[in-house]
């Protein structure tokens, strides 16, 4: 097998403009997610991933703008997120230039809605992010609304369901670790990989390259998600595949 | 251009040709406008003059220099869909099987040059190379997504110069198997090898995405913008 493991930066974006401070020289505006795209795309990332935090419907039109900006300059598969409720709501972002729309609270609230967006647009672009906490020892649950409401659902239960309903991957975030930096949740990623076939991508505690190779090699994760560790420069996307690349992970050369 | 890892140069262009008219049908499909974009950049750093229109207008497909039809989706709801807007299937079966107009298909734009698809039942492709498009038979995960190696097969200028093991773009789960191996001009392995890329005379799909694989897709797309079929 020579698929390889994916790197994907992400970009937290709040009415069209990201949120989390960005600490890179040189760039003409560093608020600006369409400009980072560029960056992480001459970087060769492999994916990039926009989550919406808008709440209002002017936050979702520059959202829209935005990823029309990204289509415009990025040749690299665009996956973006947040706030999506209806197969609508797909149409629209792919229509935009997304290439994969990951829906979240919807998705367990409704999730009907993975079939009809999976039976219309394809399984390859619809994504469904589980956001989970651990409860108790080997149990972990679904948190929605930013990981403020808990609903008692089953995480590993859940993913299985949402891959039967279409949906082509599954971006796995432990509510545990986001932003702690203290490495992804590895027992969730494993619960869930082992279970369920579709790809999953690990997101929520990477601090480090080491971090990164583990959610590949003990998480068997397809792809490591991953934001302040690029975003403040503390490590670039290449020393990533590097890392990588010395675990004997399989990576993409890049020109 | 930059190379970008391939081993050849672009063929010399004659920069001063008329403007290429690229037809990029649209039928519906998602995404389109990436593909549009790529297209228009790919000429753009080879030199190229290129109108790329995104059209379902039977009149600028008929006098189309080369013909892109993208895909995305069920097979069967992407034939449907083709098949929906008679005038321009036609114009664009014309163009292809007559005039023979260079024609690129793209993943699912690719699938449906089968004779048959069987996502969701079995369902008639256009049938322009024979052969059957079916689930990826493999233990790996699907969807297979992300950045696959490509490994050419056998010449063909439009992938010429590609270097073996060079990574693009796949989203998806379902193949193409040609009745005829000739038909294959490129594999990619996912836990089974695959037909990755297929051509016959006027005629190449990719199923991979080169609009969404950096430099190589964009050098695959200039590649093909170039390409004169005897």
């Amino acid at each position: 097998m020579t698929l390889a493991a994916r790197i994907i930066p992400c970009l937290d974006v709040k009415d069209g403009r990201v949120v989390k401070g960005v600490n890179f020289v040189g760039l003409r505006d560093a608020g600006d997610p369409a400009e980072l795209a560029a960056l992480y795309d001459s970087q060769g990332a492999d994916e990039i991933c926009f989550l919406d935090i808008s709440a209002s419907v002017e936050g979702r039109g520059a959202l829209l703008d935005a990823v029309k900006r990204t289509a415009e300059r990025c040749f690299t598969p665009l996956t973006v997120g947040g706030g999506v409720r209806t197969p609508n709501d797909v149409k629209a972002l792919l229509a935009a230039g997304a290439d994969k729309v990951s829906i979240n609270t919807a998705a367990i609230q409704t999730p009907e809605v993975i079939n009809e967006a999976s039976a219309a647009f394809g399984a390859q672009c619809i994504v469904v992010a589980i956001d989970a906490k651990q409860t108790a020892p080997g149990r972990w649950e679904i948190f929605t609304h930013g990981g403020r409401r808990e609903t008692g659902i089953d995480a590993v239960a859940f993913a299985q369901e949402a891959a039967e309903r279409g949906a082509g991957e599954l971006l796995v975030t432990s509510m545990d670790r986001d932003g702690v930096k203290s490495g992804y949740d590895l027992d969730l990623l494993r619960q869930i990989t082992e279970k369920v076939r579709v790809p999953i991508i690990a997101s929520g505690g990477a601090g480090s390259l080491q971090h990164l190779v583990e959610a590949i090699t003990i998480g068997r994760a397809s792809a490591a998600l991953a934001a302040s560790i690029f975003h403040f420069g503390t490590h670039s996307l290449g020393e990533a595949r590097a890392a990588l690349a010395a675990a004997g992970v399989p990576v993409r050369t890049v020109a | 251009m930059g190379l970008g890892g391939w081993e050849t140069p672009l063929p010399n262009l004659d920069t001063t040709a008329p403007v290429q008219r690229v037809a990029l049908i649209d039928y519906g499909s998602g995404n389109v406008r990436s593909v549009e974009r790529a297209l228009a950049e790919a000429a753009q750093r080879a030199g190229l003059a290129a109108d790329v229109r995104l059209t379902r207008d039977p009149g600028f497909v008929a006098e189309a220099d080369a013909i892109v039809l993208p895909g995305q989706g069920a097979f069967a709801a992407c034939m449907s869909a083709l098949s929906a807007d008679a005038p321009l299937l036609a114009a664009m079966t014309e163009a292809v099987r007559g005039k023979r107009t260079p024609f690129l298909g793209i993943c699912v734009g690719m699938q449906l040059l089968m004779t048959k698809g069987l996502e969701h039942g079995e369902h008639a492709g256009l049938g322009w190379i024979g052969g059957v498009c079916h689930v990826l038979q493999t233990t790996e995960r699907l969807p297979h997504m992300g950045w696959n190696a490509v490994t050419p097969t056998r010449r063909h200028a439009v992938l010429d110069g590609l270097v073996p093991q060079r990574h693009m773009v796949f989203m998806h789960s379902y193949v193409v198997e040609p009745d005829s191996a000739d038909a294959i001009v490129a594999t990619a392995d996912y836990g089974a090898s695959f037909a990755c890329a297929i051509a016959r005379d006027n005629m190449i799909g990719v199923q991979f995405h080169p609009e969404k694989s950096q430099a190589a897709g964009l050098d695959l797309l200039a590649r093909f913008l170039a390409w004169r079929p005897a």
